[in-house]
């Protein structure tokens, strides 16, 4: 499951996130910045790497045991 | 626009533009493809070049340059200022223009352009590259290619997909915020640069001038401090203590890839050149006139190939890249991770050491030995890669 949330107003289709990205996850067109979930492994670094913090993070929510 | 080229080049920033120039030169075929609307903008990009660089790679357009830097100003995190001696000078570029003009200076030569054209991916054909797959105004297409050149700037897929690990790893990454300012009080011929954990951990702040009272300011930090703080923030609150009432004319993001340099830049027809190969400066993070001279060798390998019809030849490139900026961007490298460790006090003792030297002593060579005066074995390397003149 993809933990990492777009904020397509912040971002500003720089780059720096792609650069960082060890898994190649992410695909950055002129204006659309788009996350391979297949591909990507939520090791976060794009999320820390971002200047204009356009990526968030969402942490796992444990499952209430049932 | 044909179905196959001779080489074809992703990305039209000055390394690209560059290798596209000379390799149509020479009468060989270039495609040269760019995924954004228009060359040159956005600018992420502080502008700024040394003099002798870039007038020994394209002749220079006065109309490319926005001021010319004499004085290059240190700040230490105690406000103290140390102006070295850089022994030449400096010029801030009007990079909308000067990407631009690289660009029509390829298709004067022969090149053929194309904007808002994305290649997503290559055409793999046994162990080489047949040609990419771009989406061109949003139509999806395929172009064939002897020689396929990544200029793709910090992302570096090109590399990605040939099989050569161009991820920048994440300490190494300057993670950039950048705006460009009207109505700035500034010398008109100084840059700024100041450091310290306050406006710029493992990295620093710049103020370069644009003329007109306009300035380019900006913050770079590595991606292990951006992890905690992020540059727009350091940025903001900056301008908000130094330049309340500027106008902000532009605010962007970028990254710099501050690795030692990649080994690995040709793979088979695959060759890389520039930001994704890593030939920025690891320690000032200038990587404008690095990457056109690597474009130039780059080049010069390619048409020698193209010529010979033998791939093999493209080596030449690596090596001359290694045996020229090698070392040096080693070093450069090591130098930065040392300072990055500098704690504020440290940065301003640098300071008051440098302050204590005698005038003609304070050359930008002068600041490294104070600052590295804890670092024998540095010095000794820096001595090595750049000369004992240097030392002078
Ligand atoms: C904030 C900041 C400040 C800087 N300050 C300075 C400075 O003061 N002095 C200096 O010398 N250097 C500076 N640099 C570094 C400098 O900007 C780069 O080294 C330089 O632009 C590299 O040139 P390039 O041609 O390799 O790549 P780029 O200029 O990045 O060009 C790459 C091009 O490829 C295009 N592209 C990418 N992927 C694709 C694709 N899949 N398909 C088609 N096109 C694609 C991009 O849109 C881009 O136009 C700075 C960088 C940043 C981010
Ligand atoms: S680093 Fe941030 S601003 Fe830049 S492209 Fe990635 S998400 Fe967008
Ligand atoms: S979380 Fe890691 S793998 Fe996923 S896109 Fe970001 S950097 Fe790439």
């Amino acid at each position: 499951m993809l933990l990492i949330e777009i904020k397509d107003n912040t971002c500003d289709f720089c780059g720096c996130c792609v650069g960082v990205c060890p898994e190649d996850a992410i695909a950055l067109q002129e204006a659309r910045i788009d996350i391979i979930e297949e591909r990507c492994t939520n090791c976060a670094k794009c999320v820390w790497a971002c200047p204009f913090e356009a990526l968030i993070f969402h942490r796992p929510v444990r499952e209430a045991a049932s | 626009m044909k179905d196959r080229y001779d080489v074809l080049v992703v990305g039209a920033g000055p390394a690209g533009s560059t290798v596209a120039r000379l390799v149509a030169r020479e009468g060989f075929s270039v495609l040269l493809l760019e995924k954004d609307r228009d060359v040159g903008t956005p600018v992420r990009c502080g502008e700024a070049v040394s003099n002798r660089s870039l007038e020994s790679i394209v002749d220079v357009d006065p109309r490319w340059i926005a001021a010319t830097i004499r004085r290059f100003r240190l700040v230490a995190p105690d406000g103290s200022c140390v102006e070295p001696d850089l022994g030449g000078h400096g010029y801030v570029l009007e990079r909308r223009l000067f990407d631009y003009d690289l660009a029509r200076m390829a298709v004067d030569a022969g090149a053929e352009l194309r904007t808002k054209a994305y290649v997503d991916g290559l055409l793999a054909d046994g162990g080489e590259y047949r040609g990419v797959t771009i989406s061109l105004n949003g139509e999806r297409r395929t172009v064939g290619a002897r020689i396929i050149v990544g200029a793709d700037g910090v992302e570096s897929r090109v590399g990605r997909w040939a099989g050569i690990d161009t991820t920048t790893p994440f300490r190494d990454m300057e993670c950039c915020a950048q705006m460009t300012l009207a109505d700035v009080d500034m010398e008109e011929d100084a840059c700024e640069f100041h450091f310290g954990t306050a406006v710029a951990p493992m990295g620093y702040l710049w103020i370069f001038p644009k003329g007109h009272r306009t300035a380019n300011i900006g913050v770079g930090v590595s991606g292990a401090a951006a992890k905690h703080k992020s540059p727009i923030r350091y940025l903001n609150e900056f301008v908000a203590r130094r330049f309340p009432r500027a106008g902000i004319l532009t605010t962007v993001a970028g990254g710099v890839p501050c690795a030692a340099t990649l080994e690995d830049i040709v793979r088979g027809n695959v060759v890389l050149v520039g930001d994704a190969a890593h030939q920025v400066n690891p320690m000032s993070g200038g990587g404008i006139t690095s990457g056109m001279h690597a474009a130039r060798m780059a080049a010069e390998a390619i048409a020698g190939a193209l010529r010979a019809g033998d791939l093999r030849l493209l080596a030449a490139y690596p090596k001359e890249w290694q045996r020229s900026h090698g070392a040096k961007h080693r070093t450069y490298h090591r130098m930065k991770e040392a300072v990055y460790r500098f704690p504020d006090e440290r940065l301003n003792a640098i300071a008051a050491g440098v302050l204590a030297l005698a005038p003609e002593q304070r050359t930008i060579w002068g600041v490294f030995r104070v600052a590295l005066m804890k670092h024998p074995a540095l010095v000794w390397d820096m001595a090595k890669t750049f000369g004992f003149s240097a030392f002078h």
